[in-house]
């Protein structure tokens, strides 16, 4: 069965992507690497933590619209640009104020040592949930036990069951630690505040984090 | 407890989703607070799913899940008023009452609270007390407020 | 109340109600704006109740409790038609004194007149006192004249005319037309054009659809919303009926903040009275339309006034904004095509379906047409609401019509916009006022808030206060607003404490333009405005305090130094007495001195000194 396809440019490839999937999934699809953290498939999208964003813009000219790369949706002509120069300054930002909040989860370190942070120049916090929602996400999708949702607003926003008491609808199928970025996985190189790990991502030394022994950001313990 | 108010509360409203927040509103005004077993009610009468309703009870500012006093003292720190001083009235008044903003006395008597614009900006700093504005709060005003409020409750004639 | 079924029942309609005003000698209107209630404006009409009650004058004299007439430093204001008297700051004890002299005998109380501050002239009427003078009350003005919980007192003025030109002069289309010819742009802030928002709405595919008045007015300082809503909610109604129409839409809501209980109570009663008179319902007004409203209260949270927030909280959500991929003219309120709208926008619409856009294009600027209503608040003489034409300029409206400074202090910046805007330093007042050109300098219109700030107030302090605010009101959906406000929060306050340093300044530049750039929504996309408007024109106080560590406003506590003047202080022992540290030494009758290392700088002593003798600086 033909499946309609539009066609999009990002990074300057043309390519034919299947009508209603996101800029996310078409970059995937042809290999081209867009960070994510609040993100995963067979899950819908969130859109919350920013550093898949891209710069959407019409056909030469004009003003240019950044948006998450998770939720947007392709359209005939659309031009997209992964890794200009506003967007490498936001993930970078963003990256810098995700382990100023969180250092000890993983996978924050890894992003920010991707894009080549070296210190962090805010007062360092130990949050250990980034509010990605994953679980929540997980919990009502997936495992259908509609147990976990956010509460609160801005710096009070946590994630919580209903009355902060377990409700019956949950079985204890553990799956929001199975997805949670803060569970699996803690870094383990951090040794001082304000110190970012990376080393793995560098490839400098075996992650004592890993058990298998392979420099693992996408090995099975990691289903991002 | 008594949940028929509750139930009146959302008949009166014929279960429409939209005017949740007005329902939340009454039963807030009805019991000092929102009650655990109230929330659980308006949940499954108005088919909201319970986690939907906790983020919104806990969402918006106007909303407590613990009981809050007799009197509600509510101070606009708003543009127009912190310009006119409004955050000194704010420290007078946690001196004097004991409690910070979102706080409540122990003996249940006050709660302190804090809000973003009352929408009254030319008679700054405003004070919202039991159901009436204040204008032109200062220091002394703010004082006699609270003692009237206390010579009422105690029945002395003021 | 009848039910009105057609354009010629609404005319005689109209008609008796004006031979029926033509019988009263005397109408005395007294304004019952929150302001005014503040001010105690409730016993002042109900004195005036009593008093016309005793003397049988019920049918000489009619009492009108009006809405908000906009200048609220003088409140309670008693008008007197129609000699046209107008009395301020009106008590509860004036009330026999202008039954007896001025309704009976025709004479002016002076005592009560407004009395210019500097020229020392006494102004009888409105027309007379400059506050109004450069005013063009087009939208506000009607507060005056009606009872806003009296549907005939808007039928009496023409209301509803607008309203059946509509259904029976026009088309759905023509009617979009025309607002498009007017200019109209929406005045809940972000200024977009309304006739093509209502015409991508119409065009949008689906057959329910919806329109929304936002009156969530959440900017601290702006409360044009409430008043016109308290005021006037027949104008807002028709204006809603009107859209609808032309939109295709059959149900609509409006959205009101619970902080704003008489405007909530005023607007519910306009719609009762409507749906009776037949104005709202099926087959409204005989057109073979149908429509009606219902009324959604806000919860406390500013976010609520961004339209998809808005709408989440409507449907029973929390308010959390979505994407604008979509917007909400195509999929908004369960996914419908959804017509948003500012109170303000609402009630200039009777406006121009009457009396033509080709009149309301010709007031104001080439790309801002109409007028606007203003909160003047802060630092000036004369705060209150303002209606202006697009065009003026701020110097016009702080100086003329607000008279400038209170207390001497000369005037430093104006801010606009709320805590989406910018301030305006004082060296650019001769600019006019106008979407474009507000957005130009790096602020923006917003909502209509318009601070006033003078040499004591200090622009980082300022800065601090609206990041403080934002971060509250935050979601805390995007990463960037909620740890992004977070941290330039963190920055404001250790340069306000004396602890910022040079990298402090670049470090909250980087930080404002990313959380710009890449929040999801509104809020977080104007957050870094006040931030950044402030390092612009005012980066020297920010490097007083960075560098010197000092606060040339006196405001930021920490970096203030408290002292005793030798040569003033008597030694009387009454700030040794106040403070609350111990931290005043000096035997009686001998200078007295402060310890700074002890000083909480509570500005106690400075409140007692009889002799002035505390120094700040």
């Amino acid at each position: 069965m033909e499946r309609k396809t539009v066609n999009v440019t990002i990074d300057g490839r043309s390519l034919d992507v299947e009508e209603g999937s996101t800029i996310l999934q078409a970059a995937r699809q042809f290999g081209i690497y867009i960070p994510t953290l609040c993100y995963m498939e067979h899950l819908s999208p969130y859109g919350g933590c920013r550093i898949c964003l891209v710069e959407i813009g019409n056909n030469g000219g004009g003003k240019t619209f950044i948006d998450t790369s998770c939720t947007h949706q392709v359209r005939e002509g659309m031009v997209v640009q992964t890794q200009s120069r506003k967007i490498i300054r936001a993930r970078r930002m963003l990256a810098e104020l995700l382990v100023a909040s969180a250092p000890n989860v993983k996978l924050a370190q890894d992003i920010a040592a991707r894009m080549g942070l070296t210190k962090v120049r805010f007062p360092m916090e130990d949050n250990r949930c980034i509010l990605c929602g994953l679980c929540i996400r997980m919990c009502y999708e997936q495992m259908d036990g509609r147990a976990l949702g956010f509460a609160g607003r801005g710096m009070g926003r946590r994630v919580s069951m209903p009355f902060e008491v377990r409700p019956e609808t949950c079985r204890l199928c553990r799956g929001c630690d199975y997805v949670c970025p803060g569970v699996i996985v803690p870094c383990q190189g951090v040794k001082e505040p304000g110190e970012l790990c990376g080393r793995c991502v560098r490839f400098e030394e075996m992650p004592k984090c890993c058990p298998t022994g392979t420099f693992g950001c996408f090995c099975d313990q990691n289903p991002l | 407890m008594d949940l028929k108010s509750v139930d009146k509360i959302v008949d009166k409203y014929e279960e429409k989703k939209t005017a949740l927040i007005s329902i939340l509103h009454e039963i807030q005004d009805r019991y000092h607070h929102l009650p655990e077993e109230a929330l659980r009610k308006v949940a499954s009468r108005l088919q909201i799913d319970l986690n939907d309703l906790y983020g919104v009870a806990t969402f918006y500012k106007s909303f407590s899940l613990t009981p809050k006093g007799e009197h509600a003292i509510t101070l606009c720190l708003g543009t127009a008023c912190h310009v006119r001083g409004g955050p000194k009235i704010l420290r007078e008044m946690t001196k004097l009452l004991g409690i910070q903003p979102g706080g409540t006395t122990k003996d249940s008597k006050f709660s302190l609270n804090v809000v973003n614009c009352l929408g009254v900006c030319a008679i700054g700093p405003v004070m919202f007390v039991d159901g009436k504005f204040y204008g032109e709060m200062n220091l002394v005003k703010a004082k006699r407020i609270i003692e009237k409020i206390n010579k009422k409750r105690s029945g002395v004639k003021s | 109340m009848r039910r009105i079924k057609s354009r010629s029942d609404l005319e005689r309609w109209k008609e008796e109600i004006l031979s029926k005003q033509k019988e009263y000698e005397v109408v005395v209107s007294v304004c019952g704006g929150t302001g005014c209630h503040a001010y105690g404006c409730k016993k002042v009409r109900d004195q005036f109740a009593k008093g016309i009650r005793k003397n049988g004058n019920g049918r000489r004299i009619r009492l009108k409790f009006t809405g908000c007439r906009g200048f609220c430093e003088r409140g309670p204001i008693v008008t007197v038609q129609p000699m046209g008297i107008f009395y301020q700051k009106v008590r509860e004890k004036d009330v026999p004194l202008i039954l007896s002299e001025t309704i009976e005998k025709g004479k002016v109380l002076e005592h009560l007149l407004y009395q210019d501050l500097v020229t020392n002239q006494k102004a009888t009427s409105e027309k007379e006192i400059p506050f109004y003078q450069a005013q063009h009350r087009l939208v506000l003005g009607n507060n005056g004249l009606i009872e806003p919980t009296e549907i005939e007192d808007y039928v009496g003025i023409g209301g509803y005319g607008a309203l059946a030109k509509a259904f029976f002069e026009m088309r759905p289309d023509q009617i979009i037309d025309e607002i498009k010819a007017s200019g109209l742009r929406g005045r809940g802030g972000a200024g977009f054009p309304t006739g093509k928002k209502w015409e991508d709405c119409r065009n949008a595919p689906g057959d329910v659809k919806y329109v929304i008045c936002n009156c969530d007015e959440g900017d601290p300082g702006a409360y044009m919303d409430r008043s016109l809503l308290e005021g006037n909610p027949h104008a807002v109604l028709e204006g809603m009926i009107i859209g609808a129409f032309a939109i295709g839409a059959n149900r609509g809501f409006i959205y009101v903040r619970h902080e704003y209980p008489l405007a909530c109570k005023n607007a519910e009663a306009a719609i009762t009275q409507a749906r009776r008179a037949g104005l709202l319902g099926k087959n409204v007004l005989g057109s073979g339309f149908d429509f009606d409203v219902e009324i959604s209260k806000g919860g406390g949270a500013f976010v609520c006034g961004e339209s998809t927030a808005l709408i989440a909280s409507i449907e029973g959500r929390v308010g959390e904004p979505r994407s604008k991929q979509i917007h909400t003219v195509t999929q908004g309120l369960w996914g419908k095509p959804t017509n948003l709208n500012n109170v303000e926008t609402w009630a200039n619409i009777p406006l121009i379906i009457d009396r033509g856009s080709e009149w309301f294009s010709s007031i104001g600027t080439e790309k801002s047409k109409g007028t606007k209503i203003f909160s003047l608040v802060g630092k000036v003489k004369n705060t209150g609401l303002v209606e202006v034409p697009m065009g003026i300029t701020l110097k016009k409206i702080i100086f003329d019509i607000g008279g400038g400074p209170q207390n001497g202090k000369k005037i430093k910046a104006v801010q606009t916009g709320g805590p989406s805007g910018g301030c305006i330093p004082a060296s650019l007042f001769d600019l006019p006022v106008d979407f474009d050109s507000l957005t130009g300098v790096g602020s923006m219109m917003g909502s209509g808030g318009m601070i006033v700030m003078d040499e004591g107030t200090c622009m980082v302090d300022v800065a601090k206060y609206f990041v403080h605010f934002l971060e509250e009101e935050s979601c805390g959906k995007c990463l960037p607003c909620r740890e992004g406000l977070k941290r330039m929060g963190e920055i404001l306050d250790s340069i306000t404490e004396g602890k910022g340093n040079e990298e402090s300044l670049s470090l909250l530049e980087e930080l404002a333009e990313v959380v710009a750039d890449t929040s999801l929504c509104g809020l977080g996309k104007t957050a870094p405005n006040p931030v950044l408007s402030a390092l612009r024109y005012f980066r020297s106080e920010f490097e007083d305090h960075i560098h010197q560590k000092r606060c040339p406003a006196a405001v930021c506590t920490p970096l203030m130094q408290y002292s005793i003047s030798e040569t003033d202080c008597i030694g009387c022992g009454a700030c040794k007495k106040v403070c609350p540290t111990e931290a005043i030494e000096g035997e009686r009758k001998q200078g007295h001195r402060i310890l700074s290392e002890l000083c909480s700088k509570c500005g106690s002593c400075k409140d007692v000194c009889k002799v002035n003798a505390v120094m700040v600086q």
